[in-house]
């Protein structure tokens, strides 16, 4: 006898809440053909509940909502009333707030306070951002020769696939939802089989919004087993993926054996450099830097992972980082006063503390942490590692946990150079008071983005996306658009009457 | 007397009650002005209530309280707060939809379902088009030789409006959007015919949130409180709908004070062309909407139809048939097509402008009369037999009355359409692309109706060529007159 599709789940503090676990396909929340997945609590190692996963014939079902959806409908909808209706689901969620957060504690192991004030916060403020574009999306009219009108339209792509990663499990996925919808496209949404719960409560809502059947559909799995029958159906025609750069060369591979060419955009892994000037206010970079490094437990692409100190403030700045990051209280994500909760699951939590293995092998020193907190729950130390050189595999390869490598430079051309000498360019930052140096360094990193006295800092209009391994395309503000619209150029020729 | 004082019941033609604001809405609260001036219903000519009016003594009270607002709490607010605030603003709108619309017809005189069904949605759609814009208005980064340059856009801060009598919401909306999304904070001047809407919204806005001075409603006469504001030190910005006559005012105005920056949104005398191979019941349709919507009180009216000589006859025919169907009477009837003008003044001068056209030889082909004695109806007008040089033809009526051309071909009537000071509208009616698109290059207007007329959206610029006004309104451009270009040009590169 199968369970019903909404499960009551009990928090640590004795109260219930309910969760979905079906697909959702064509605004109904329905059971899947694929394997049953267990999702576990990072906190406790148990399994919180069992959800459904799609398998070939369930993605083809929803594609084919989304493309049936698209052509008859969702295309005819006025913009202005696209608009509306993103706006409406904002409201909605901002209403769940409460909800969504303890979802995410339980799913993903993020204290409830973050969730809350970080995730869904920026959520809503994300759709909110992209309910205005909605019927502000121009293309142009060209002038070329006085027999000819010409202009370009910019039109909504049609069945966007988005594939989805388990550190934001709410925010990802809107920040391809909200884009996606505003410029008309419809969406099938692969989320983490990792963390699958928040974003089946943000189907609900897009039924609670009045967003009509197949505009978006959610259909949980394995990347090899959904997200590769997601990737490669013909009807898909573009892929937004979030995640690690294996993963995204592996969407690329399976993108490339579909029958039909996809657009594909790639928000992948960083070693983001930190470079901190001997001009910088120390005190000021000490905290910013730290919570580049430690924030989501470190589980963060754009992570401030690589810290370069100019020799002559190195152990100032040091002995300042250290004290910022002492501060940082691991604990139980439910508890008051908690920073930093546990890391995602066990192969992520074993893989980290293989690196710190290696860091020590590898002769970077532990000036802070190192070792797992407790002995349940995937919990480890912030941890720090100075003396650290280019060269090491721990300052070359994304940890995806609280491991910061700390190294030094003697000049700022050399710190770019440093910051430079890796496979990724997804994000960067500088700390110093001198304009000319804050220009200098921010136009020649090789990174989307690019921070100047501060860092992992986001607003909905400033665009993010990286270079090199870190992927392509753009997300938030009105770059994202575009990733999402196709422009197609319409010629009159005028004759004469 | 206080805000509450100020409130005043009204008895409507159906029976109900409902209470207007009279006050002047200064540093959200309402007033007592400088002096009273009488609003009257044009349905009946009767006076429905005095209310407090602004002159310079006001005018001055609300431009500190609206500096005062810029410096302290309106140029430090967040855009998304911005953003909320318009919307929330919208939502109160739309709770209190149907007594808007009430005050709206029993003020101006419009049909009570164009008060509900468009002059109120057309408000909310405005408000709503623009508080998207509060995070979106990028400026550009320029790099040259020098260094780099950041070219922001920033708000003038203090901004005024001064509506005219025609649309008092929707025209609300259309100032109040961008000058709000923007950053600016602004004093808007109603017009002395039409005060009560938008003192109801002013009540809206002060429910929604936002802090005192940031909107401000005054009424008043164009002479004393529109010229305080168009000659004030401390305005950056005047956006004024109206005459053309009083655009110039504005102008000189303008340059005889702070060359303050001026925008205008002026009469027109625009050209609807119907050529043989236009949907020809759809080209009645629409001329008729084009001229007789709002008892032909809409600046880019229709008000000169050329249509061409294989189809003279079946338009004229099928226009006049239009215009003698639909029912002039109380506003608030629900079957009423027609409400009557908005003033005796200007019934006055719109019986004049018929008497003008007889005069000069034209023919009265339909209407030209007054409907009933009492309220300020005239019968839907059309005049044929009309010759360029004609007063009807050459000068802005602003009522129902039509004047028909029988035309030849496309030069033939690009030049008789091109031939007026104005440029604000005009539309081509044919299912031909290519004389679709030609003549609209042709035509010297701010806006070219294809096939359709009095077609007004928020996300498209508005605005006129030649005497029709400076600069546009609605859509992306419509910001365009509340900012200001700053560059900051960072040297890098250049050592003395």
């Amino acid at each position: 006898m199968s369970l019903p599709d909404i499960q009551t789940l009990t928090l640590p503090n004795g109260k219930t809440i309910d969760t979905h676990t079906f697909l959702f396909i064509n605004n109904e929340f329905v059971a899947g053909h694929g394997p049953m997945i267990d999702t576990v609590n990072p906190t406790t190692e148990e399994v919180i509940c069992s959800v459904h996963s799609a398998d070939e014939s369930d993605v083809d079902a929803a594609v084919q909502a989304a493309a049936t959806c698209f052509e008859t409908t969702w295309r005819k909808v006025a913009p202005a009333q696209r608009g509306r209706l993103i706006n409406k689901l904002a409201d909605l969620i901002e209403r769940d707030i409460e909800h969504f957060a303890h979802l995410e504690a339980l799913d993903n192991g993020k204290t409830v306070a973050v969730a809350r004030d970080i995730d869904i916060t920026d959520s809503v403020a994300c759709f909110r951002y992209f309910a205005g574009w909605a019927d502000k999306i121009h293309g142009k009219t060209v002038d070329t020769t006085f027999d000819k009108m010409c202009y370009t339209r910019h039109e909504p792509i049609g069945v966007v696939a988005a594939v989805t990663p388990w550190n934001y499990s709410v925010q990802m996925p809107v920040w391809k939802l909200a884009p996606a919808l505003a410029a008309g496209n419809t969406i099938v949404l692969k989320s983490s089989e990792v963390t699958p719960l928040g974003i089946l409560h943000l189907a609900a809502l897009v039924k609670e919004a009045g967003f009509p059947p197949g505009v978006l559909n959610v259909v949980t799995g394995y990347g090899h087993i959904t997200g590769n029958a997601l990737t490669k159906h013909p009807l898909v025609a573009k892929v937004a993926f979030t995640g690690s750069t294996a993963t995204g060369r592996r969407i690329m591979e399976s993108s490339a054996a579909s029958s039909t060419l996809k657009k594909i955009q790639l928000e992948l892994g960083g070693k983001s450099a930190q470079i901190v000037c001997a001009d910088a206010d120390l005190p000021h970079a000490a905290a910013q830097a730290c919570q580049g490094i430690f924030n989501n437990h470190g589980q963060s692409c754009n992570a401030g992972t690589r810290i370069f100190v100019q020799e002559a403030v190195h152990d100032d700045f040091l002995a300042l980082f250290l004290e910022e990051t002492k501060k940082l209280k691991v604990g139980d994500p439910f508890e008051d006063g908690i920073h930093q909760g546990p890391q995602i699951n066990k192969v992520q939590f074993e893989k980290i503390l293989g690196y710190i293995d290696l860091g020590v092998k590898e002769g970077a020193t532990i000036a802070l942490g190192g070792k797992r907190v407790g002995t349940k729950g995937y919990f480890v130390e912030p941890t720090v590692f100075v003396n650290c050189t280019n060269n090491m595999r721990i300052m070359r390869e994304e940890i995806f946990g609280p491991v910061v490598c700390i190294g030094k430079f003697s000049t700022v051309d050399e710190a770019i150079a440093l910051a430079n000498d890796s496979e990724y360019g997804l994000a960067g930052g500088v700390y110093t008071k001198d304009v000319n140096v804050a220009i200098k360094v921010s136009n020649e990193m090789h990174a989307g983005t690019v921070w100047v006295n501060c860092f992992d800092v986001f607003d909905q209009s400033t665009p993010f996306g990286g270079v090199k391994n870190s992927g392509f395309g753009k997300e938030l503000g009105k770059y994202a658009l575009l990733e999402y619209l196709n422009v197609k150029t319409v010629k009159f020729q005028l004759m004469d009457i | 007397m206080t805000g509450s004082n100020l409130l005043v019941d009204v008895k409507l033609s159906n029976g109900k009650t409902i209470q207007v604001q009279t006050g002047l809405f200064i540093n959200n609260e309402f007033v007592v002005g400088d002096y009273t001036l009488d609003t009257v219903n044009p349905a009946t000519g009767e006076v429905i209530t005095a209310v407090q009016a602004a002159d310079t003594p006001k005018v001055d009270e609300a431009v500190d309280a609206a500096e005062n607002a810029y410096q302290t709490v309106w140029k430090d607010t967040l855009p998304t707060e911005r953003q909320r605030l318009m919307l929330r603003l919208a939502d109160l709108i739309e709770r209190d939809a149907e007594e808007l619309a009430q005050i709206e017809t029993l003020d101006n005189g419009k049909p009570f379902t164009n008060s509900k069904f468009v002059d109120v949605p057309a408000l909310l759609g405005t408000l709503r088009y623009y508080a998207g814009f509060a995070d979106k208005l990028y400026g550009k980064l320029i790099n040259t030789q020098v260094g780099t340059s950041l070219v922001d856009r920033e708000p003038y801060g203090v901004c005024a409006g001064i509506l005219p009598w025609n649309f008092p919401l929707s025209m609300l909306g259309w100032k109040l959007g961008p000058a709000l999304v923007t950053g600016n904070v602004i004093i808007i001047k109603t017009s002395e015919i039409t005060p009560l809407s938008a003192l109801k919204v002013a009540a809206l806005a002060k429910e929604a949130g936002f802090a005192p001075g940031v909107i401000q409603i005054i009424t008043g006469y164009g002479k004393t409180a529109g010229t305080a504001l168009s000659r004030h030190m401390r305005v950056s910005k005047l956006a004024f709908t109206g005459s053309t006559m009083v655009g110039r005012e504005i102008m000189k105005a303008s340059a005889d004070t702070n060359l303050k920056k001026v925008t205008l949104e002026l009469g027109g005398k625009s050209p609807n062309i119907i050529f043989n191979d236009a949907d020809i019941d759809q080209a009645v349709k629409f001329a008729h909407r084009g001229i007789y919507y709002n008892q032909g009180q809409i600046c880019c009216a229709g008000s000169r139809i050329y249509v061409q000589e294989g189809v003279y006859d079946q338009f004229v025919k099928g226009l006049q048939a239009a215009a003698t169907t639909g029912k002039s009477g109380d506003p608030f009837d629900l079957t009423t097509m027609h409400g009557p003008l908005v003033s005796q003044m200007q019934f006055d001068r719109v019986m004049d402008y018929i008497e003008s056209g007889k005069a000069e030889g034209a023919h009265v082909h339909t209407g030209g009369k007054r409907v009933g004695d009492k309220g300020y109806f005239i019968e839907p007008t059309i005049f044929t037999d009309v010759k360029p040089e004609m007063k009807i033809v050459k000068e802005e009526i602003f009522g129902p009355v039509a004047v028909v051309t029988k035309f030849k071909d496309e030069d033939d009537v690009v030049r008789l359409a091109n031939d007026t000071v104005y440029g604000l509208a005009s539309a081509v009616f044919t299912k031909d692309i290519d004389r679709a698109l030609t003549v609209a290059k042709r035509i010297q207007a701010g806006t070219v109706w294809v096939n359709g007329y009095n077609l007004l959206e928020n996300e498209t610029p508005f605005g006129g060529y030649g005497q029709s006004g400076i600069g546009r309104e609605n859509g992306e451009m419509g910001l365009d007159n509340y900012l200001q270009y700053k560059t900051i040009k960072i040297n890098l590169n250049v050592k003395l």
